[in-house]
């Protein structure tokens, strides 16, 4: 297995879509393979084609706001004593998360194609909530389905998507979190995918979703790159890039461009969701080694019993709780080309409680996992070693939960 | 010798009817009680799927996936399902089982184990819902040389290009998706246009046997009495349900159900 140069990793994957082999493919069911056909025919045109491009970049920067900010963490990097830490403001972009960019573009193909209803994912609410969105700006109608449990804890989201005038279809099977949720929009799709686009919300499911979403969100290192050399002249000699992980959309795009450089000057970080750190439960495949299974038409590293049954999962952040991960990450790890590890609830809590109180930041418990890893490691690296965190979503939508955790100071103050 | 699932066909061909096939879920609602339906509804049925539970499936509607959920709650394993058979097979011998479930179980398994394992217990074919053509191309082999059908499917969605390379690969028995839905979708197509791809079907293979499933019902069955065979899934799984709430027992009820579904087609 080898991660190739100068191939963007989106179109490594071989002629039945299998990522070193044995990662991604399509086990999807008879009646998705056409549309599913259709979709790779489009994108794979598309994708290099100047108009569309140039199209996706217009609405990028108008419209989501590009570039999110690139900003010095000052206060932070006194109080942690070592490396320089820095951050991704992705969360500045439109809708408040990078879910903004794979909801764009899903809904530019959809429009082209002739669909005129797209649906989706969610789990945190982002992806629901930029696909709802996306989709009022571009005239389509929209259908979010959601776990009844994440439906519960990411309220804010959820009036967000309704207001954008989406269908927020509540799923009780299982779990009720993000993994039944995307069962559920498969389904739909089996049923309707002669007149609906659908839209996966990470870099999960068949094959053609994964590249889809890469293509995407890939707009954050594309801006980091320049803004880097605006501020350093170059590519940093020792650059660490942390980011948390569940289906793995934002940790990809923020190191797609780096993909290239040695590991010894750019070094990727993905941080999975450990859980409670009282649990046994946990959503982080990749860092407690689960094995080679199936989900959502795709092989990857995901918890499962013996038998093949999924797990369930359990995290305080209803973004990174999800069973299984990225076939583009299980890659990058196979290839050692990124290294993952996982922070707990308390833990991904704790670096919440130290960024908010030291910086004018607010970053939601998703990237609050990637943070704490950052601390962590930050105080053992040299003062020219350049760490950045992606934080990629904003708090807003975890003030039921922050408060219910830490208190009320901690919504009310920021 | 014709293998048992091609006999079922012929013995139901003779009596000029379509063969029916019934679909269970294995546990549902304990081991023990969907080995007594097997048993109960193989008086009536041709040939009997056998539901391979999954929690995550992602092409499976409402009544399955309860059938499934309850199957696994009350703790069905991969072992327990091999067994299920293997007990139905002792009784009825010569009645074909299938395996209708995700690729995943099967690969948790070992593709030479489990098919090992069904040749052992008596499964005849597997239909493997997430493994399309041509991911299903080395598999389908395996299948093959260890007797067992592996059985493809078509849907209103596959091109005819695709209908021709699968037929081609396929072994004797062939799944056609009635429409575009989940299981237990209600019949949102019209009988004429589903049994005009049939009969596209039939042209392009007529020597494969070919059965139409999802939305077959004991209101939709008699629009089909044409066609080689017809499955009835959802509609059981639902009767189970119905008898669970109801505190009646499920093997009676589902075993009435399945009668009067096989009288409608003869
Ligand atoms: C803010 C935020 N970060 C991270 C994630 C995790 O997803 P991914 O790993 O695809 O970025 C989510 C998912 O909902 C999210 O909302």
């Amino acid at each position: 297995m080898k991660l190739k140069k100068r191939i963007p990793v989106i179109d490594q994957g071989d002629r039945l879509g299998f990522w070193g082999g044995k990662f991604g493919g399509n086990f999807v069911p008879e009646t998705l393979k056409k549309p599913i056909e259709d979709l790779e025919l489009q994108f794979n045109k598309l994708k290099s084609d100047k108009n569309f491009i140039k199209e996706r970049d217009n609405h990028f920067k108008n419209w989501v706001g590009a570039p999110t900010r690139f900003i010095k963490l000052d206060n932070l990097t006194k109080h942690v004593g070592g490396a320089q830490i820095w951050s991704k403001v992705v969360s500045d972009a439109n809708g408040g998360a990078h879910k903004i960019y794979n909801a764009t573009v899903h809904c530019l193909l959809a429009k082209r194609s002739g669909k005129k209803v797209i649906i989706g994912d969610t789990g945190a609410g982002y992806a629901g909530k930029m696909l709802s969105m996306a989709a009022k700006k571009f005239g389509l109608k929209c259908k979010i389905f959601m776990g009844a449990k994440d439906i519960k804890r990411q309220q804010p989201n959820v009036k967000a998507m309704k207001k954008n005038g989406a269908d927020v279809i509540p799923v009780y099977s299982g779990s009720q979190t993000l993994v039944d949720a995307v069962s559920e929009c498969m389904r739909y799709w089996v049923a309707n995918c002669d007149t609906t686009a659908m839209c996966v919300g990470s870099t999960v499911g068949p094959a053609i979703f994964v590249r889809i979403c890469g293509w995407s969100t890939s707009q954050i290192s594309r801006e980091l790159k320049v803004q880097l050399i605006n501020e350093f002249g170059e590519i940093p000699k020792k650059l660490k890039l942390y980011n948390c992980v569940g289906g793995g959309s934002s940790s990809f795009g923020f190191w797609n461009e780096f993909m290239d450089y040695n590991k010894k000057q750019v070094e990727f970080i993905g941080v999975e969701a450990g859980g409670p750190s009282k649990s046994k439960r946990h959503a982080a495949p990749l860092t407690y080694g689960s094995k080679i299974g199936i989900l959502h038409g795709a092989a990857q590293y995901v918890n499962q019993n013996s038998d093949g049954q999924i797990e369930e999962t359990e995290s305080i952040s209803a973004g990174l709780d999800y069973p299984g991960i990225s076939p583009l990450h299980c890659f990058l790890k196979d290839v050692k080309r990124a290294r993952y590890t996982a922070a707990s609830d308390e833990e991904a809590l704790k670096a919440y409680q130290i960024v908010t109180k030291y910086e004018n930041l607010r970053p939601s418990l998703e990237p609050s996992h990637a943070f704490s890893v950052a601390i962590k490691e930050a105080k053992k690296f040299s003062k020219d070693t350049v760490v950045i965190i992606n934080s990629c979503g904003d708090a807003y939508k975890d003030r039921g939960i922050l408060e219910k955790k830490l208190g009320k100071k901690y919504v009310k103050s920021n | 010798m014709l293998n048992p699932i091609s006999l079922a066909f012929k013995k139901a061909k003779d009596a000029k009817r379509p063969a029916l096939l019934t679909y269970t879920v294995a546990g549902d609602s304990s081991k023990k009680q969907s080995l007594e339906i097997l048993k109960a509804i193989s008086n009536y049925a041709d040939i009997l799927e056998v539901g391979v539970p999954h929690n995550t499936p992602v092409a499976d509607g409402g009544q399955i996936q309860t059938s499934s959920y309850r199957a696994i709650k009350n703790g069905i394993k991969m072992n327990d399902i091999f067994k299920i058979v293997s007990d139905f097979k002792k009784i009825k011998n010569s009645k074909p089982v299938i395996f209708m479930g995700y690729y995943n179980m099967i690969f948790q398994y070992g593709e030479n184990n489990f098919l090992k394992k069904c040749k052992k217990s008596g499964v005849n074919g597997l239909i493997v819902v997430d493994l399309p053509w041509p991911e299903n191309k080395i598999f389908s082999k395996k299948c093959k040389k260890n007797s067992i059908n592996f059985i493809q499917l078509l849907s209103p969605t596959t091109s005819n290009k695709r209908l021709k390379s699968i037929t081609k690969d396929a072994h004797d028995m062939i799944y056609y998706i009635s429409m575009l839905s989940t299981t237990g979708g209600k019949l949102k197509v019209s009988p004429k246009k589903i049994l005009a791809n049939y009969n596209k079907i039939k042209k392009i293979s007529p020597k494969k046997n070919c059965v139409i499933g999802f939305g077959i019902t004991e209101k939709t069955i008699s629009n089909f009495k044409n066609t080689d065979g017809l499955v009835v899934g959802s509609q059981i799984c639902k009767e189970i349900t119905r008898s669970l709430n109801n505190r009646q027992n499920p093997v009676i009820n589902v075993s009435k159900m399945v009668s009067k579904l096989k009288k409608k087609i003869s």
